[in-house]
């Protein structure tokens, strides 16, 4: 058994090493999509291109947006004069969002009853909420400042407003700056082995079967779970080389800090490969073509990165679709991941996880080998 | 006489299911096929040559009846078969981007031929296909002819009792076709294999010890080429008339005449008795105008037979 097992695995290898752009391809896929993912990706989005409708064009105007600006998340590209106007360009697209201060600004600030009008496009998710999160907290850091100038000129007059009306303290765990690539690459490491293990395989058996070399194959005595086998050991190679690569840049590259075990990682990233290798053979025996293989995988991925939990968060999904999430690895590997890599946290805090990890990998494996025939029809 | 026997079907039916509902690709056959012969499953496209020889084989599931290779039962002892059968599918089946010593390296290790053995083994099979001028060459650059080859040096590898070949010679030149009949030959006669061999052409069943004639999923003829060329019935004239369809029809009309078939620009008629017979056909076509060439007897050939065989089960149908 092992002898036969080892001469597909010899079979495998000549044929991967073989097609070199293939395999070029494949090795160097999952870097390039890190270096996209890690530059272009961005969740807080900055620098919005902001048309400014300033009517008072007095000191506390010019104040306020300044501070905005200031604040790195918004670019003045336009001075326009009324609110009106800012619509208009944000319809057009020149800007995302629009500052429209009403006329007599510094006199409402005085008062402490000044209302600035802050529109974004919606459009853009991220953008909005970026936004949204950025004037709220430039304009109550610069009311703070403009009350705390308020007391130093008038002590007395301040007293009675001494304490702020809000003081929340907030500590982010884990990852303090909010860096999104330390939110991506855990995620992203468990997308790219998830999609470059299922294709590798499925696309492996159904060429097999489509250039009609599986008809030679099946009048010798390998049994199927041997060439199954065979067949899946250069993609586990070349999936565990991405993962290491992936890993290595994400570290050493994007300066993403690696908390946890590295050895625990590495293992429960071996199994997990394997999650994709059974749900690639399952694919490949449903697909009679290398097309049909492909759009089902298609389909598999983003649905899988939807439902995964890798950018949307799992727990706000209704119920259902959180169920249907159970279907796709990624949704057990994820939390393990980020639980290696950013929390640094061990197989304790992780057994959940991984125990579904484990049962998923023995039922899509089962489902495999009983799906994987050894006839023609 | 069971002890001979080495493939043998009994009731073969396998079974299709389309959207038109189920198509019987192989409708009840039996065959047996001896130790050391070469029998020839022969019958036009479409006849179900290809899926009884992959039911037998156990590459397919049967839907009705019996098949055994060397006793094994083609469904329960697959792997038993596959230890001592060699097989070359229709199209050429062999990983091409794998040299010709990679390939038939590939099918020792599978066939777990030891280290000594192969040492011996692929070197005498190479000679003996042709092949050993181009080891390194990867499979999918080799012409029709040399792929054919190596599928066949592959099937030996392990020393198979029985080869299975699907259409070996299918696209391949009638000088290659020739060279691999020879070597079928010299397999029979130095190690008396057992083969078994699919083909739509008549010449190469004339090679065959026995053949067997299929039509329609069906065995409508078995035998010694011989025995299948005498299941014709009558005697068959050849000539060439100067006016071809007009001929044809009359003849296809006269009393005595059996069966017309067209052979290029020739007819060839079966008749119940040849001399009164091709002096009344003379006859009949001078009265219209029409002059033949090179009229007279000849002895009917596979094709002829198998045209004939053919027609007559289509009718009976």
């Amino acid at each position: 058994m092992l002898l036969r097992i080892w001469a597909v695995i010899q079979k495998e290898f000549i044929q991967t090493f073989r097609d070199r752009r293939t395999l070029a391809i494949q090795l160097a896929m999952p870097m390039i999509q890190l270096f996209l993912f890690g530059y272009a990706i961005s969740m807080s989005v900055d620098h919005i291109p902001t048309a400014v409708a300033d009517q008072s064009l007095d000191a506390a105007s010019h104040g306020y947006v300044n501070a905005m600006v200031a604040s790195g998340y918004f670019d003045v590209v336009m001075y326009v004069a009324s609110h009106h106007d800012v619509l208009d360009a944000i319809d057009k697209g020149r800007v995302q969002a629009g500052i429209v201060i009403p006329p007599g600004f510094d006199a409402l600030v005085e008062r402490g009853d000044a209302q600035a009008l802050l529109l974004v496009n919606g459009e853009d998710l991220f953008t909005s909420q970026s936004a949204y999160n950025a004037a709220t907290s430039v304009a109550k850091a610069h009311a703070i400042s403009i009350l705390m100038e308020k007391a130093t000129c008038a002590p007395l007059a301040a007293a009675s407003q001494s304490t702020l009306p809000l003081d929340a303290r907030i500590r982010i765990l884990y990852n303090p700056n909010q860096d999104d690539l330390w939110f991506i690459i855990p995620g992203m490491l468990a997308m790219l082995l998830q999609v470059q293990s299922i294709t590798l395989t499925a696309a492996a058996v159904v060429r097999e079967r489509e250039v009609g070399t599986i008809e030679q194959l099946l009048v010798t005595p390998i049994r199927p779970a041997e060439l199954m086998l065979g067949k899946v050991t250069p993609n586990i190679l070349i999936s565990i080389i991405n993962l290491l690569t992936i890993l290595g840049l994400g570290v050493y590259w994007f300066n993403v800090p690696f908390q946890g075990d590295f050895w625990l990682f590495l293992w429960l990233a071996f199994m997990y490969v394997f999650s994709g290798l059974g749900l690639g053979l399952l694919i490949s025996t449903v697909s009679q073509n290398q097309r049909q293989a492909l759009q089902l995988i298609g389909m598999f991925t983003i649905v899988g990165v939807v439902l995964g939990g890798f950018i949307f968060p799992r727990y706000a999904m209704p119920p259902l679709i959180r169920i249907a999430g159970n279907l796709f690895p990624l949704t057990y590997f994820i939390p393990i991941s980020r639980g290696i890599i950013t929390k640094g946290v061990g197989i304790e805090s992780l057994w959940e996880q991984v125990a579904a990890l484990f049962t998923y990998i023995i039922v899509i494996m089962f489902f495999a080998s009983r799906a994987f025939k050894q006839g023609l029809d | 006489m069971t002890e001979r026997i080495v493939i043998c079907t009994q009731e073969l039916v396998k079974q299709f299911n389309t959207r038109g509902g189920t198509v019987a690709a192989v409708d009840g056959i039996d065959l047996q096929v001896r130790r050391g012969e070469t029998f020839g499953l022969i019958g036009p496209d479409g006849a179900g040559k290809t899926t009884a020889t992959r039911v037998i084989l156990g590459l397919l599931r049967r839907t009705d009846g019996r098949s055994s290779i060397l006793g094994h039962d083609s469904m329960d002892d697959t792997y038993a078969i596959r230890a001592c059968v060699g097989y070359v599918a229709q199209q050429f089946a062999l990983p091409g981007d794998m040299t010709v010593m990679e390939n038939i390296r590939f099918f020792a290790n599978v066939h777990r031929v030891g280290r000594k053995e192969r040492r011996q083994r692929i070197p005498k099979l190479l000679e003996f296909a042709g092949l050993d001028g181009f080891t390194s060459r990867p499979a999918r650059l080799l012409s029709g002819g040399m792929k054919k080859k190596l599928a066949l040096a592959c099937s030996l590898v392990h020393q198979p009792q029985v080869v299975m070949l699907d259409e070996p010679t299918l696209g391949v030149d009638p000088v290659s076709r020739r060279e691999f009949w020879n070597l079928l030959g010299i397999l029979r006669a130095e190690r008396e294999l057992t083969i078994f061999v699919c083909t739509p052409y008549m010449d190469e069943a004339e090679r065959c010890n026995r053949v067997g004639l299929m039509y329609r999923g069906k065995l409508i003829a078995h035998g010694t080429p011989a025995e299948v060329k005498g299941l014709v019935p009558g005697r068959l004239i050849e000539f060439t008339p100067s006016d071809f369809d007009r001929a044809m029809a009359l003849v296809t009309g006269l009393e005595g005449v059996l069966e017309v078939q067209t052979y290029g620009l020739m007819l060839h008629v079966f008749v119940d008795e040849t001399a009164t017979r091709q002096q009344e056909i003379q006859c009949a076509l001078s009265a219209q105008g029409i002059t033949c060439k090179g009229m007279g007897e000849i002895e009917p050939g596979m094709e002829e037979a198998f045209i004939g065989l053919v027609r007559r089960a289509r009718d009976s149908q």
